[in-house]
């Protein structure tokens, strides 16, 4: 029971959370489009202020959202790092000279300093806002959206609701038997397992006497899951209803406004604001 | 070895918004020697306390120690024996050896593809030197028929061709092949059959008459409690309410109803007996019990001629 949460979900109520899964969703690539649409750096401003609404509003600490660059920074810095270096131009956007160092296939503009801000920002939209969407919305609820976003796939007799059940079993089984490889381990451990000591393959081999049981868990549960779905006569061929119920609100129509400004504004600054870049 | 416990605190997912306290302030000093119960909710702590006492929980640091003593809060210790878990440097590898513990559903965590290999892992993991043949042998034997399996006939069997009850006792094997002094057991008949559970319970005497010196059980099941233990504390929202022999903790039969906790049959009926009249005392062991019946009709009789 080391770690209860999993996924980065982060339970609060607020404006953000109530939205509609497939609105954030939809907003997410809507986003994403945007970013890309975004030409020069007034673009990524307006973006930049979009996200900050929406960190504002969904009440995660700002501690947290930034935690989720982390993941990439090894990205962002190699990202920097080569347009620093290897980005030739003669664009002047302060007082100094336009190139810095140029040697071989090395340059360092200020071209390629401009650049590389640009790319770097890009990216930390990006994967910001991508955390925002599973920061405020439930594994559960996600796959929901999913399923709704998918519904059209149905047409071509794709098993979309199968398919959506699968991903929320698997969803709802990974706490469980995050849970189960904890108690295995620590009753592993007070035979004496010792799981840190060793070479690699010790190492490797140390784990056998968690995997197997733990595997043999998995089954378990899988099959005494398929008995009482059957028991409950589960098909999903059916037409189902659902317990909670997705809805469009007033707060998925503000954010829809928010969404249309977005990329109006982005296209707009593209057409008429070349520069910067 | 002596387990001593005094002002022990524990929350789960600490500055998280999933932290959950599950110990406060817990002071327990259990002697060596006892056949010790716990009884408890599920969530009173029961099971974290017990995790402590092998190392498996580890209590907070010194650092964070000394940022308490400074708040003026009383300063934790934990000890089993000479071993002191607040101690970061304890070597837990050699306190786990001489402090076993059974898992609630111990069957699940047997994995090797023979009897004699499971039982035998913890024995390996402990060995100061390499084992020969002969010794792991004779440990393996001694543990399995201690708990009633030929040693012969099922050493080569798969643990999972086992039924329920073997493979619990397998379990078990496992854990005290070391001969642990300190054997603890969370919830050990669980989910066994009446048969199966007294099987369970005349095991852990036989375990506590000449294997291991202390036997601390968890458990739901009051009348394994008042058959069978020394003493008992009853755990509630991570606090010790009471720490006391059978005998008078199940005086306060309300007190324990009203926790939501049962009572052992013996309770019940001697309180049954006080509605109609019939002051008997005993110490709640069914034998006591009869015992203390037999008197009550007798001096009745006595009277009566």
């Amino acid at each position: 029971m080391k770690d209860v949460s999993f996924g980065q979900y982060y339970p609060t109520k607020s404006f953000v959370h109530n939205l509609d899964p497939r609105f954030k969703i939809v907003f997410l690539i809507a986003y994403i489009v945007a970013i890309f649409l975004a030409k020069n750096f007034y673009g990524l401003a307006a973006c930049t202020g979009v996200l900050i609404l929406i960190v504002l509003f969904s009440r995660v600490p700002l501690g947290k959202v930034l935690r989720s660059v982390r993941g990439v920074l090894f990205l962002v810095i190699f990202t920097a790092a080569l347009n620093i270096f290897f980005h030739p131009g003669e664009e002047v956007y302060w007082n100094g000279p336009a190139v810095y160092l140029s040697y071989g296939i090395i340059h360092v503009t200020q071209a390629g300093i401009v650049f590389s801000l640009f790319l770097v920002l890009r990216l930390v939209l990006l994967v910001t806002c991508a955390s925002m969407l599973t920061y405020t919305t439930t594994p559960v609820s996600l796959t929901d959206g999913i399923e709704s976003l998918l519904t059209p796939l149905k047409w071509v007799r794709f098993p979309v609701h199968a398919m959506a059940l699968i991903m929320s079993i698997a969803l709802r089984f990974i706490p469980i038997l995050m849970d189960e490889t904890e108690r295995i381990k620590n009753a592993q451990k007070a035979r004496g397992a010792d799981f840190e000591r060793g070479g690699l393959f010790k190492k490797v081999r140390g784990f056998v006497p968690i995997l197997v049981p733990l595997i043999l868990s998995a089954f378990r549960r899988a099959d005494e899951l398929g008995d009482a779905m059957d028991a409950r006569c589960y098909s999903s061929g059916k037409k189902r209803t659902k317990y909670k119920k997705l809805r469009f609100t007033w707060r998925d129509l503000i954010g829809f406004f928010v969404m249309a400004a977005l990329i109006a504004g982005v296209v707009v600054m593209r057409i008429y604001l070349g520069a910067p870049l | 070895m002596r387990i001593v416990a005094e002002h022990l605190s524990y929350t789960y997912n600490a500055k998280s918004p999933f932290s959950a306290t599950a110990l406060r302030d817990v002071s327990l000093t259990i002697e060596e020697g006892e056949f010790f119960g716990i009884i408890g909710h599920t969530g009173s702590g029961k099971s974290t306390f017990v995790q402590h006492l092998n190392g498996l929980i580890r209590t907070p640091s010194s650092l964070k120690r000394k940022k308490k003593r400074k708040a003026g809060e009383q300063e934790t210790t934990l000890t089993v024996g000479e071993y002191d878990l607040t101690n970061k440097k304890t070597n837990f590898r050699a306190l786990r050896r001489h402090v076993g513990m059974v898992f609630q559903y111990p069957e699940y965590q047997l994995f090797a593809e023979t009897v004699k290999a499971d039982v035998a892992f913890g024995l390996k993991n402990f060995a100061d030197k390499k084992l020969t043949e002969e010794e792991i042998d004779e440990a393996v034997r001694a543990a399995l028929e201690v708990v009633g399996l030929d040693f012969e006939e099922i050493k080569d069997a798969s643990p999972f061709e086992l039924s329920g009850g073997q493979k619990r006792r397998v379990a078990i094997a496992g854990v005290i092949v070391t001969r642990p002094e300190v054997l603890i057991l969370d919830e050990p008949a669980a989910g066994l059959d009446p048969l199966g559970k007294r099987e369970v319970m005349e095991l852990l005497h036989r375990l506590h008459k000449d294997w291991c010196k202390t036997v601390i059980i968890v458990s739901h099941d009051m009348d394994e409690i008042s058959e069978n233990c020394t003493r008992a504390a009853v755990f509630e929202e991570g606090q010790v309410r009471y720490v006391l022999p059978p005998a008078q903790l199940f005086e306060k039969s309300d007190e324990l109803i009203e926790m939501g906790l049962d009572v052992p049959l013996t309770a019940k009926l001697v309180k049954l007996l006080r509605e109609r009249g019939v002051e008997i005392a005993c110490d709640f062991t069914t034998e006591g019990f009869l015992q203390a019946v037999l008197a009550y009709y007798r001096e009745r009789k006595g009277a009566a001629q």
